[in-house]
This record gives structure tokens, C-alpha cells and sequence, in this order.
């Protein structure tokens, strides 16, 4: 699976991995092989977009160009599947997270970036929002 | 495989913004170092140089070839070496490596970057660019943002209450501070404490201002040397004996491991093993403490402490000279500065000195003789170690 087809999917809030043929594991974002046991008999799965949080943080100061977006929460998502995905978190204030987030359930959404100038084009991001 | 010493070192001041380009820059510190070996531009056989942005600082790719040219090493083969801030000790890696095998006798290595040039926003966007660009990007991660998580991730895996690990981050900025002081190539050069730490700007939670080292301006260089040729040039030969280097994809794919830096401990271990060296004979270390976190974290990675402990250790004194290890008595990343094409030999430097007595007494590791340095690129991409002991 290519970055193109990973983007295109997640711009529609369907979030795609690699079940592997050979162990069973499940590689999100994708790679050419297998990240356990590097097998290439790789097929698309749809995954849930569902997991905890496993860490975060509040960033204050952004990379040019995106000054305006701060602050925002970055978070690592462990999903239901096993892999670990980066993505941000919504539903709550950037100055009222603290450890108490970690292990919290959360789902995904989605938000475009649309890039800048050293950029290859937009890129679709996981936009993640506490699970009812 | 030949042995090989590193025979003369240099280092520009670290600093802020500057007005000298990178070829100034690394120019000045190949010169002092080529002096220091007593070899001429003539004897130096290959360039390796650590630049990562020199594009974007001064719009100057291949500054390893101007380079060569500015010092008098006229054609000679010259590469460069991005592995973001561990350019520099790849470029003294390989330059060990083909000194090693015979095939030159003389190389100079080093590393030259202009990072605080750039300004604040340009920096943060370019250093961003050693995260993965199309996966982890577009979150908005920055570089002290991977750090941050790391420092939330630590707090929890080992039940070490937040409160109480920002101590201990303070604690290392603090010492670091301390040793700066009386660096006369440092950037920051005033004292701190852990009050200051703690009240100073929040750049991304739980990471404050003097938790970070800054975006910094400077050049580094080393000539290494056979054996042979080096006896016949220096008494104090510093023999490089163990090197190790190791790469990792992005953040999220080294799941498994975190905190911890799984690249580290690779490339320590081999390292550790090409020396015959354990972490118990390590004397002095300089390493990679672009965040406080990160000095914590790499510690335990390099076999000096216990997992989830180090923090410990700072308090204690366990890690500032006359502790069981000297960690960073340049004053690090944190107050020396972080020119990052230039870190590595910065680091080569200081160990070569320490090793050979000969800097200021108020942050001398007296009668050290094995020392290591340990360089990380990015988020655990790319990963150096280099242990060098006294040849005399
Ligand atoms: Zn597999």
C-alpha cells in the first residue's frame, strides 16, 4: 500500500494497515514488509481506529508556518490492533490535559494538513476524540 | 584492523547567531586542529564533515568540497554526513573506519552547522524534519515534542511521579549549567537553579525552556591517524578502540522499546564490545542531552544506571564529576550549544581533552582515561558511540 492510498483512505476517516500473512501482525502506517518478521505477504486491513492513550504533550511552540495552530496536544495512540500511531487530541482544552490521559479510550477523526513549501502535498492526520 | 588515534582537535566557540559561514566556521577549526597535529593541508587525505542545513541556513549544499578547497586539501575526496545531530560522529566513524583498514593514513573529520542563523520558527520546522515527514509531521511534532512525549512515557513506565522527574530534569540542566560556566567555548554561561528551570517558558509539556539545549552556531574537526603515522606526530595519542552506530524508523515503530532507545543500545553494545569495554570502565561521558529527558534516558541505554533510576543518580551526585561516571563536564548539549552537523566532534573533543588533562581544572575528571561519546540523530534514526582511550 502506498502513502497515496493510505491518504485518500483516512481523508475519508478509514484508517488502512498490513495484516501480515505470515505471523498475523498488523503494521500501520504501511511498509513494503512485515515490521515483525518481514514477510512480505501483506494484505489491506481496515482497522477500528479505536485504542488508549499511551503518551502525550502540549505543544506551545510550532514549527513555522503552523505558529497559529499552537497550542495543540500530540498524542501516541496504542490501537486496538497493537501498532502505535501519532495524531492529535480534541475534546479538551491543550492546558487542562495532565497524566490522568494516559490510558484514556479515545476513537479517531480525521483533519487534513495541507502542507507547506517542503512539503510533498497534504498529508491527512488522525484527530482523535474520547470514546463515548 | 590498525589502531587509530585521534592526534589534534578543535572546536569553534558554540554560539548564537553568528556572521561567519559554515566554510568560516568549520575552516577555522580544521586549521587549529591540523596545527595541534603538526601536519600541513597536503597530508590530510579525505575530508568527512557533518553539515545537516546548511541549504536552509545559507543556502550552501556540498560545503565539504568549499571546504576542502578554503583549507588547502586540494581534491582530495571530501564527504558529508546528515544523519541529523549525529552528523559528526558519523563522519568520525567512517573516517575511523577507512584509517582502520589501511587505506589512508590521515583524514580529517568533523562537523559545521549554522542551526541558530536560521531564527527560532525555521529551526523548529527543519529539526521537525527528522521525524517522519508524511506520517508523524503532520500532528505538529517538533523535536522537543518527541522528547516531551518520551518524558510523560518515562514517568509512567516507572511509576516515577511527574512532579518528581521534573526535579530531576532540572537537576541535570543545573549541572550542565555548572560545568558551562567555566567552559570557555560554551554558549550559556551563567548559572541556573532548579527553581529557574521550573519557572522558565513551557515549550511542550512537561518540557520548559531550561529543560532544552538551544539551536546554536560552530564548527568542529579532528585529525585521525594510523598508529604509526600518529607516533611520529603526537606523545599523546587517543586511540579510538570501540565504535558503534545504529538506525531506527520513526517514533511509533520503536514502540516496543520505549522510552528507552533501542538504537542506543545497539550501537553502545557494539561499541562496548569492539573496546572489550564494559559501562563500569567508562570514565567520562559526553552525551545526548539535547533535552533533560534525554540525559536520563540515555544513561540507562548506556549501561551506567538502572532503568527508571537515573533521575536518582543526578540528585546524588552520580553523574557529575567524582560520581561513578562524569556525565557531560563540557557542559553538554544544554550549555556548551548544539551546532548539530558539528555536535559529534564537539563531543570527540572534549573527551580527547579530558583524556589528556588539559581543561579547566573546575570541570577536570582528573586521571580519566577511558571516556565515550554518544550521539543520537532525530528520534533514535540514527545512533553513535565511540569509546577512545589514552595511548600513553
Ligand atoms: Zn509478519
Amino acid at each position: 500500500m502506498s502513502f497515496k492510498e493510505f491518504n485518500k483512505a483516512l481523508k475519508k476517516n478509514k484508517l488502512l494497515g498490513l495484516k501480515c500473512g505470515d505471523c498475523g501482525a498488523i503494521n500501520v502506517p504501511p511498509k513494503m514488509v512485515c515490521s515483525e518478521c518481514t514477510g512480505t505477504n501483506l494484505e489491506i486491513t481496515e482497522l477500528s481506529g479505536k485504542g488508549s492513550v499511551k503518551t502525550f504533550t502540549t505543544n506551545y511552540v510550532a514549527a513555522e508556518g503552523r505558529e497559529c495552530e499552537a497550542p495543540y496536544i500530540i498524542v501516541m495512540v496504542e490501537l486496538d490492533e497493537g501498532p502505535w500511531i501519532m495524531g492529535n487530541l480534541i475534546d479538551i482544552a491543550p492546558n487542562k490535559v495532565d497524566m490522568d490521559l494516559i490510558g484514556k479510550r479515545v476513537v479517531m477523526g480525521v483533519k487534513v494538513f495541507p502542507g507547506d513549501k517542503y512539503s510533498a502535498g497534504d498529508m491527512a492526520r488522525p484527530l482523535f476524540s474520547f470514546e463515548a | 584492523m590498525k589502531k587509530v588515534a585521534v592526534i589534534g582537535v578543535a572546536q569553534t566557540n558554540f554560539t548564537a547567531a553568528q556572521d561567519k559561514t559554515e566554510v568560516e566556521l568549520f575552516a577555522e577549526a580544521a586549521l587549529e586542529a591540523m596545527a595541534k597535529s603538526n601536519i600541513k593541508p597536503r597530508d590530510i587525505q579525505a575530508l568527512f564533515v557533518g553539515n545537516v542545513l546548511g541549504d536552509f541556513s545559507e543556502g550552501q549544499g556540498m560545503v565539504q568540497a568549499f571546504a576542502a578547497e578554503n583549507i588547502g586539501c586540494f581534491n582530495v575526496p571530501a564527504n558529508r554526513y546528515e544523519g541529523a545531530c549525529a552528523s559528526a560522529s558519523m563522519a568520525v566513524r567512517d573516517a575511523f573506519m577507512w584509517v582502520a583498514s589501511g587505506f589512508y593514513d590521515i583524514v580529517l573529520a568533523g562537523g559545521v552547522e549554522r542551526a541558530a542563523t536560521m531564527g527560532t520558527p525555521l529551526a523548529t520546522r527543519t529539526f521537525a524534519m527528522f521525524s517522519d515527514s508524511r506520517y508523524e509531521f503532520p500532528s505538529g511534532i517538533t523535536f522537543p515534542g518527541v522528547f516531551a512525549m518520551l518524558a510523560h512515557l518515562y514517568a509512567s513506565h516507572y511509576n516515577v511521579p511527574l512532579k518528581k522527574l521534573k526535579e530531576q530534569m532540572a537537576q541535570v540542566s543545573v549541572q550542565s549549567y555548572k560545568y558551562g560556566m567555566h567552559n570557555p567555548k560554551a554558549q550559556m554561561r551563567k548559572e541556573v537553579t532548579i527553581e529557574d528551570v521550573l519557572n522558565s517558558f513551557m515549550v511542550s509539556t512537561p518540557i520548559q525552556l531550561h529543560d532544552c539545549c538551544p539551536f546554536s552556531d560552530g564548527g568542529s574537526a579532528l585529525i585521525l591517524a594510523s598508529e604509526d603515522a600518529a607516533k611520529k606526530l603526537t606523545d599523546k595519542p587517543v586511540y579510538i578502540t570501540g565504535v558503534g552506530q545504529a538506525s531506527a524508523g520513526p517514533l511509533s515503530s520503536q514502540k516496543k522499546y520505549l522510552p528507552r532507545i533501542y538504537s542506543r543500545e545497539v550501537s553502545s553494545k557494539l561499541a562496548y564490545k569492539m573496546a572489550g569495554r564494559t559501562p563500569d570502565d567508562i570514565d567520562v561521558c559526553e552525551l545526548h542531552d539535547c533535552f533533560s529527558i534525554a540525559s536520563i534516558i540515555a544513561v540507562e541505554s548506556l549501561g551506567f544506571f538502572e532503568f527508571g533510576t537515573s533521575g536518582e543518580a543526578w540528585m546524588k551526585g552520580e553523574a557529575a564529576i567524582g560520581g561513578k561516571v562524569a556525565i557531560n563536564p563540557s557542559g553538554g548539549l544544554k550549555a556548551k550549544g548544539h551546532p548539530i552537523g558539528a555536535t559529534g566532534g564537539g563531543q570527540v573533543y572534549e573527551i580527547v581533552n579530558q583524556l589528556r588533562g588539559e581543561v579547566e581544572p573546575e570541570r577536570l575528571v582528573e586521571g580519566a582515561k577511558i571516556g565515550m561519546t554518544d550521539t543520537l540523530g532525530g528520534d533514535g534514526g540514527t545512533l553513535v558511540n565511540i569509546i577512545l582511550e589514552r595511548g600513553w
